[in-house]
């Protein structure tokens, strides 16, 4: 097997959660709205805040609510140096647990100061209301230090006149996708327009798209076997419907297709055919894209094509299926 | 056997629906637990372990939600576990905290499965680009519609078949009240005029997306002394495989005929079609519910359909299968595999309300996932097993 | 009760970043071998397994399915995975081959943190509702941590150094630790914060890595080892997941776990900590005295796999069994922000 550099991409896992928040958290982002904390006294007498949903020791929903005030003392903190995105300042912060006056608990949120010497253990401090609330803890944009100059709230209306029911959560996170070594052939192949599959060092079988070990024996594929571009629709369906995100406008045939040579089948798409004409064991090869378009991805191939052969017999793919 | 004996002593689960917009995380798994220690008799003292299952985190957008919830559902203090097997979590989870009790390790388990997939999009979520990847953009129904077409083949099974199934799983579902889908109007000719939307899966020979969560505890012999009418754990069977490897019955996966083999030996039951009474099978898709009685062992290979065909898979059948409305009317990924097993229980225990099986014994809770590779399943009784 | 002991355990080497993919099969089919070659084993001896790991690190959904390739799942085998630190999956087969199931299980873990932002990712373990929107990183989280403890007076950042030092110096002779060596406390101390009041050295590195542990029941444990490492008992436990509403200097889920098992007599105690404070947290709240070697490989701070960290302090006491070095040891995991859950593993020779 040749020696390939990695190859690696990002994944990107974005999406704007929609959450629904049920009485009690509705209770307090309802509130933020409003510029207000809301805590619940619980069955020991303690002011929860942020408020629990349930008892801790009864385990019953709570119901008393108990208004806090915006201003409290740190109880702890620790710096963020390097803010991360999506936290709450893009400057160097402290995040801060702040025990509210009239709540036994602490919050943990961030604190806007210029250094770390510019906070402490036992500070009062006061949030720093958004000029827009709308019903999420970002309503507090920050705390401050509790003798920062006040600045009048913005007299806007805020952008949610009803009770806070529901709140949206972006979350955009990238984790970095990496090809195992026996993909890497596979891929690197793909780019040069041939299909290198694998074979098994025990079982003798061959894999393509490879797996990083074969399946059935755990063992790294190690021998590289080039396969022509065609083969046989083992079995297919028609897909009719379109759903967001989507590529390829439906209606469209997605087909296992078993190259030959290979023992596994992979799924991929067919045209340059009415859907319906498409059979089980109908012949098919590979319709690549321009040779310029070629990157190390299964993509290169735009699509399968009946090339006109007999089909093949059914006995000969059914221990495929 | 080691094994202690170990029973269900009491079910819960939610309204399933689209989007349960009314409460947080937190409520959704409380309401199912609330119902489930009600209906078996318990207060939080006598939990002594909490067992959460649930399918991949993106669909909520949190990371080890269990973490989080440890207060809500009464799990501070105590062992705290997260099941993740995929679509089969649900069985695995109920598993597990059987096992727990079986083990003699606690008395009583509370086991809770969840899906609030409405947080996000259960479409999105299992189709996130992979790069260097072919993109299908098929989904779940793309993926399994083509071994649905291998089936047809193999077995010879006429065309309808789906069809015949979706109306009695979603009539079933019109006689439960928790069901997501209510369709007591649906008609063979109206699921048959529905748009194809994975060739040969029509649009209502499909499951939903639901929110929805299921709990049962389980206690050990001293614990169902206590309440009426346990339901008796008398076997449980989980397989895995590869999703693919040279050679694999993608329509009658080895796994699952393995699981369903060994569960009917630890269960004494040698004619499961005769010995069982109502099942709950996982079948997300209509024609799973042919495809899956064969695996089972309830007929031969090629004979699923015919079941079917002959309506002996409907309540007052043979062997009613999904009397709950199954899969088909209530889909919260996480959760689908409990509500199986709930459901084969709440027929042994006489609680199924409505969609109660007259004098049902035994019964099957089944649950697969993930390209019909993991499989978990299990047979409750009204007996106790000697 | 069954007797179940610690029979086998193999690590990947503990590394910044490796070339493989999220799904863990480059570095666990290395010690899958590994760990049946020592034994004399194959995956047909194995009768139930259990992985821990999770999406998120991976960025995939259902990660860990392309995993058990690395097993060679045909026939089809007994398996089962948990969402979190794959101590937790060694005690779902504990419980499995205590209900008579099974005799052996071989459990794994396996962390690829450098895909992603490890502590940015971590965030999302919080509320997701009046904390995650914030992205509290898990560095920020446990500074908030250590500086209440400080504030206590219950530890200070020179013992936290200390920690680091003495953590870093037991790595040295640890092959698989990502970060060994000799440090000065005072040249530590003059190190700039991370993230006040946290230095570099008072966090665990990212780490890529995974391991495997194999169990065996009673006169199996005696057949494949001459010295089985015993599990006297095993236990978990969560504390509430409000940061504000509990105190973070004390560990109940730790020290009720710790009492379910016995922890008595224990001479060395391999401790998770991905944080110096956190180590004399939890020493204090298990009152392990100057008798006990603390964490003797180095831990977390020298190398922290995510999902596989606590299943290597399981292995990693359980080795001090095998070689004779000790008769009863004491492994700790955890899991979630500043110590939420805590697992207990004690193990003996005999």
């Amino acid at each position: 097997m040749t020696s390939v550099q990695p190859l690696s991409a990002p994944i990107e896992l974005t999406f704007d959660y929609t959450r629904s928040l049920g009485p009690t958290l509705s209770r307090f982002m309802t509130g933020l709205r409003d510029r207000t904390v809301t805590g619940v006294r619980v069955s020991d007498g303690r002011v929860v805040v942020p408020p629990v949903e349930y008892d801790p020791v009864t385990g019953a929903a709570v119901s008393e609510f108990v208004r806090v005030a915006d201003e409290g003392e740190i109880v702890s903190w620790s710096w963020a140096a390097e803010p991360l995105d999506g936290q709450p300042l893009a400057r160097p912060f402290a995040w801060v647990l702040v025990r509210l006056d009239g709540a036994d608990t602490t919050m943990l949120h961030a604190l806007d100061v210029p250094s770390p010497d510019a906070v402490r253990t036992g500070q009062r401090v006061r949030a720093r209301w958004a000029d827009e609330p709308g019903g999420s803890i970002r309503d507090i944009v920050c705390f401050e230090p509790a003798d920062t100059p006040q600045r009048p709230p913005a007299a806007k209306a805020p952008t949610v006149a009803d009770v806070v029911s529901m709140v949206t959560t972006p979350i955009e996170l990238s984790v970095e996708h990496t090809a195992s070594p026996q993909e890497m052939t596979y891929l690197r192949g793909l780019e040069q327009g041939r299909i290198i599959a694998q074979r098994c060092p025990v079982c003798r079988k061959v894999y393509v798209p490879p797996r990083g070990a074969c399946p059935v024996d755990g063992v790294p594929t190690d021998e590289d076997v080039e396969l022509p571009d065609k083969g046989i629709v083992t079995t297919f369906c028609i897909v009719n419907v379109p759903f967001p995100g989507q590529k390829i406008p439906p209606p469209y045939v997605a087909a296992y297709v078993l190259l030959d040579g290979a023992d596994i089948a992979f799924l991929h798409l067919v045209f340059d055919t009415k859907a319906e004409d498409v059979r089980m064991g109908m012949r098919v090869e590979a319709k690549w894209r321009p040779r310029e378009e070629w990157g190390p991805t299964l993509q290169n191939i735009e699509y399968f094509r009946p090339t006109g052969e007999p089909d093949a017999d059914y006995d000969s793919f059914k221990e495929h299926l | 056997m080691s094994k202690n004996r170990a029973a269900v002593l009491g079910t819960g689960q939610t309204h399933h629906r689209a989007k349960r917009t009314d409460v947080s995380m937190a409520g959704l798994l409380r309401e199912a637990i609330d119902r489930a220690m009600i209906d078996a008799q318990v207060g939080w003292d006598d939990i002594d372990a909490v067992v959460v299952g649930k399918a991949p985190d993106f669909f909520e957008g949190v990371m080890m939600p269990e973490l989080f919830l440890a207060d809500a559902i009464g799990a501070v203090g105590k062992p705290l576990l997260r099941v993740h097997t995929a679509g089969s979590v649900g069985g695995s989870t109920a598993i597990v905290a059987a096992s727990l009790v079986q083990a003699g390790v606690h008395q009583r388990v509370l086991a809770v499965a969840w899906e609030k997939q409405s947080e996000s999009n259960a479409m999105w979520a299992l189709s996130i680009p992979i790069p260097f990847n072919m993109p299908v953009n098929a989904g779940a129904g793309g993926y399994f519609a083509p071994h649905v077409r291998s089936y047809i083949r193999r077995s010879g099974a006429p065309n309808h078949i789906g069809a015949l199934v979706a109306v009695k799983d979603r009539r079933n579902g019109a006689k439960n009240p928790y069901a997501h889908l209510q369709q007591a109007d649906i008609t063979f000719e109206s699921v048959q005029n529905s748009m194809m939307l994975w060739d040969p899966i029509r649009y209502d020979e499909t499951c939903p997306s639901s929110d929805g969560a299921c709990a049962v505890v389980i206690g050990n012999e001293q614990a169902a002394a206590a309440v009426a009418n346990p339901a008796w754990i008398h076997a449980t069977a989980m397989r895995s495989e590869p999703t693919t490897y040279a050679g694999r019955d993608q329509v009658s996966p080895q796994a699952s005929r393995e699981a369903a083999a060994a569960l009917w030996k630890q269960a004494g039951i040698t004619n499961p079609l005769e010995q069982i009474d109502a099942a709950e099978i996982y079948v997300p898709f209509s024609w799973f519910e042919p495809m899956w009685l064969e695996t089972l062992g309830f007929v031969p290979e090629g004979e699923g359909w015919k079941l079917t065909e002959a309506g002996e898979t409907a309540i007052g059948g043979k062997l009613p299968v999904n009397a709950s409305g199954g899969v088909l009317s209530s889909n919260p990924i996480g959760a689908s595999g409990m509500l199986r097993f709930a459901e084969a229980a709440m027929q042994v225990m006489g609680r199924a309300g409505d969609h109660q099986v007259d004098g049902a014994r035994t019964a099957l809770g089944h649950a697969y996932g993930g390209g019909s590779q993991f499989f978990s399943m299990w047979v409750v009784g009204a007996e106790k097993p000697e | 009760m069954r007797d179940v002991a610690v029979v086998g355990f193999a690590q990947a080497p503990q590394v910044r970043r490796t070339d493989g993919t999220t799904n863990g099969v480059e570095m666990l089919v290395p010690i899958f071998h590994e760990v049946f070659d020592k034994l004399g084993m194959t995956k047909s001896d194995i009768g139930f397994w259990c992985s821990g790991s999770s999406d998120y690190l991976a960025g995939r959904a259902f990660s860990f399915i392309s995993a058990i390739d690395a097993i060679g799942p045909v026939p089809p085998i007994v398996e089962s995975h948990v969402e979190a630190d794959a101590a937790w999956a060694l005690y779902e087969a504990w419980v499995k081959i205590q209900t008579g199931e099974a005799d052996t299980a071989l459990v794994y873990g396996f962390g690829k943190s450098s895909a992603g932002n490890l502590r940015r990712t971590m965030a999302l373990q919080l509320d997701p509702y009046v904390l995650a929107p914030l992205w509290p990183d898990s560095v920020g989280v446990a500074g908030l941590q250590a500086r209440l403890g400080i504030d206590a007076g219950l530890w200070d950042e020179r013992a936290m150094a200390e920690v680091a030092v003495r953590s870093r110096r037991d790595a040295e002779t640890n092959r698989f630790a990502q970060l060994a060596g000799s440090k000065d406390v005072d040249e530590l101390l003059a190190s700039p914060y991370l993230a006040a009041p946290l230095r570099m050295h008072d966090c665990a590195p990212i780490t890529d890595g995974a391991a495997v542990i194999v169990l065996a029941a009673g006169d199996r444990a005696r057949e494949l080892v001459e010295r089985p490492a015993w599990i006297t008992g095993i236990a978990h436990r969560v504390d509430s997941a409000h940061l504000g509403a509990r105190d973070l200097t004390r560990s109940p889920s730790t020290a009720g776990a710790a009492q379910a098992v016995g922890i008595d007599g224990v001479e060395v105690a391999e401790l998770q900590t991905p944080f110096t404070h956190q180590e004399l947290l939890l020493r204090r709240e298990l009152g392990l005295g100057a008798d006990v070697r603390i964490t003797p490989s180095g831990g977390a701070l020298a190398g922290n796999p995510m999902f596989a960290a606590g299943l290597v302090r399981i292995g990693e006491a359980a080795a001090h069994i095998a070689d004779g070095s000790a008769g009863r040891v004491l492994a700790h995991a955890t899991s979630g922000p500043a110590l939420q859950q805590n697992l207990v593993c004690v193990m003996e020779g005999r």
